[in-house]
């Protein structure tokens, strides 16, 4: 450690204002504060905050709270393959190799989006002279979590890229954007490239090996979805399907434990529980939206419910909670504290109608499977909005205890 | 039900600025404040409600192949839907100037609030649009009243959801080539994207 910090010492006045390389400032002080607590104190005037927690801290929190999320994700990739395969039927059986498969299909991607994100953010920096943030540590997570496995590498650098710099660099970098920059990364990839990260094909990792025979790679909603117009009770439909692998492979408990095909960090509600208690157990999310988020789904699924003209309609709304993305993207996504609501209220009504929306959009909406993604764009580009009318109310209602 | 569904069709699907991007113009420059947007939306709304129905019953009774048969055999062949956009148009400009007299004259408050919006409005070309997709759709007289209160709503909650952010965006650190105009064209770009959840429904 002392060495490290001499090291720095030697190398600082080179990039201090006169030295050699005063542009690339923000790169070294990008790497002071990642090895050492920053000491940057306020001058006398503007406000003192007497706290460890910083954006540093913040955002390693959510990284920290992704890991069970990625771990898991590693495994069930591996798993999803040995499974479509026919080599495996236990869940514990080869434990080895399957986190290895995972971990050769996954780290890959962390990689390539930490890289392409990491250059175009230090790139901003040094031209634009701003400091460097872990938010892209964030991002640069959430981005692989969110894509399947079998997604050309090239692929996610680009769209890493793409909403680096036109989500959040444009906007003046972090705590400025206004969309969620990896939620703008895959509906980006979702429009530019719809072959790669919808459909049947490729949520399982095949490798060049052949599937058995009646598999199919259907998500669990893409099978409620046709249970729906083929009028089939979807709880049968869940129940029967892919029985090549196994029973009960879209059961209840398989669904919220997270043993399905899917995009790599957002099938299991249990790990994304786990990273909810971490970030409400830290206060870094709002438990206001993660709750209401979810409140949001299930009531609409009750609605649907009261509705019902055909048979996803009629669905429990519990399966709602547990089926797709929606515990990660409302834990994850919904919770980013820049693009959601900034007031208390705002809070609820935004979490509300992510929930609400996703509902909507997966079941009436037959081109999105899933509808967490375009629900939290849409939210987040009405955020504003809610704030602007909690505030209001609020200016209205002081106003009216004034007494001047 | 059928008129409902349109309704909510117009507002979110067939979205006039996300969907065609229709009535850019006023879009981009009124909406820097929220209160404005209010403004000017109203105005749109006001305008697309009572335009489409009118030019429907120009359409329907004048301009359409046939239109013209109830005055007389010889009439039957007419077919005049080329002077569409000149009538419609004109309809357009007319209405507003009507509008605005009789806003003027009955609710002084309301046209002060509205100011150089209402006779900015008149070359809009969401509302333009409205009356041509309302003629290109066949709708009936009900349903083109609808459907111009709903594109017209789509309008308004479009252009105040992006005066809110541009509120907000005054907190942001913008690229100086990218401010103003620039930034809002991305903007709308990327809530172009959040807009496409709603295609493809078919209600």
């Amino acid at each position: 450690m002392k060495f490290l910090r001499e090291l720095l010492d030697k190398q600082k006045p080179l990039f201090h204002k006169g030295g050699k390389l005063e542009n690339l400032y923000y790169l070294f002080e990008a790497g002071e504060t990642f090895m050492f607590s920053p000491n940057h104190t306020n001058g006398i005037k503007g406000a003192q905050v007497k706290d460890a927690i910083d954006l540093k801290r913040m955002m390693i929190t959510v990284v920290v709270a992704m890991i069970p999320c990625l771990l898991f994700g590693m495994y069930n990739t591996g798993h999803q393959h040995f499974l479509a395969v026919g080599e495996t039927a236990g869940l514990w059986e080869d434990f080895g190799p399957k986190m290895l498969l995972g971990l050769q299909l996954v780290l890959p991607i962390v990689i390539v989006a930490y890289a392409a994100g990491g250059l175009v953010e230090a790139a901003f920096a040094v031209i634009r002279k701003h400091p460097i943030n872990e938010g892209f540590l964030v991002t640069g997570m959430l981005i692989p979590l969110v894509v399947p496995a079998s997604l050309p590498l090239w692929q996610v650098a680009l769209a890493t890229i793409f909403a680096v710099v036109i989500a959040k660099e444009v906007f003046g970098g972090t705590g400025m954007n206004i969309l969620n920059v990896a939620m703008t990364a895959r509906a980006f990839l979702y429009f530019a490239y719809p072959a790669q990260i919808s459909g049947d094909q490729v949520w399982t990792y095949l490798g060049d090996k052949a599937p058995v025979d009646g598999f199919s790679g259907a998500t669990a909603l893409a099978v409620a979805y046709n249970a729906g117009v083929d009028g089939e009770q979807v709880s049968t439909a869940l129940a029967s399907h892919n029985s090549v692998l196994g029973d009960g492979l879209f059961s209840f408990v398989n669904l919220f434990v997270g043993w399905i095909p899917g995009s790599i960090g957002e099938t299991s509600t249990l790990m994304a529980l786990i990273g909810a208690a971490i970030l409400i157990g830290t206060g870094v999310a709002s438990w206001k939206i993660i709750v209401s988020g979810f409140a949001g789904a299930y009531l609409m699924g009750l609605i649907m419910n009261a509705f019902a003209v055909n048979e996803y309609m009629a669905m429990g709304p519990e399966y709602h909670l547990v089926m797709g993305g929606l515990a990660f993207g409302v834990v994850f996504m919904a919770t980013d504290p820049v693009s959601a609501s900034q007031t208390e209220t705002g809070k609820w009504i935004y979490g509300l109608l992510i929930g609400v929306l996703t509902v909507i959009i997966r079941v009436t909406n037959p081109a999105y499977p899933e509808g967490i993604m375009l629900a939290v764009l849409l939210m987040n580009v009405f955020a504003p909005l809610i704030d602007f009318y909690v505030v209001k109310a609020n200016k209205k209602r002081r106003l009216q205890r004034a007494t001047v | 039900m059928e008129l409902i569904s349109l309704g909510i069709r117009s507002i979110f699907i067939d979205n006039m600025v996300f969907a065609y991007f229709l009535g850019m113009c006023s879009f981009l420059a009124v909406s820097k404040k929220v209160s404005t947007a209010i403004g000017l939306g109203a105005a749109v709304v006001f305008v697309l409600t009572v335009t489409v129905p009118v030019n429907w019953l120009l359409n329907e009774f004048v301009l359409k192949e046939g239109a013209l048969s109830f005055l007389g055999e010889t009439f039957a062949t007419i077919d005049l839907t080329f002077l569409r956009f000149i009538m419609f148009i004109a309809i357009i400009a007319a209405m507003v100037q009507l509008v605005e007299m009789v806003v003027e004259k009955f609710a002084p408050a309301l046209y002060g609030a509205l100011g150089i919006f209402l006779p900015l409005i008149a070359v809009n070309c969401a509302i333009l649009g409205g009356s041509l997709f309302m003629a290109q759709r066949d709708y009936t007289l009900a349903e083109s009243v609808v459907y111009g209160f709903g594109s017209g709503t789509g309008f308004l909650l479009a252009m105040v959801a992006l005066a809110a952010i541009r509120e907000k965006l005054k907190y942001s650190n913008v690229p100086n080539g990218l401010k103003g105009l620039g930034i809002t064209m991305l903007l709308t770009g990327l809530m172009g994207i959040a807009f496409m959840s709603f295609m493809g429904i078919d209600l």
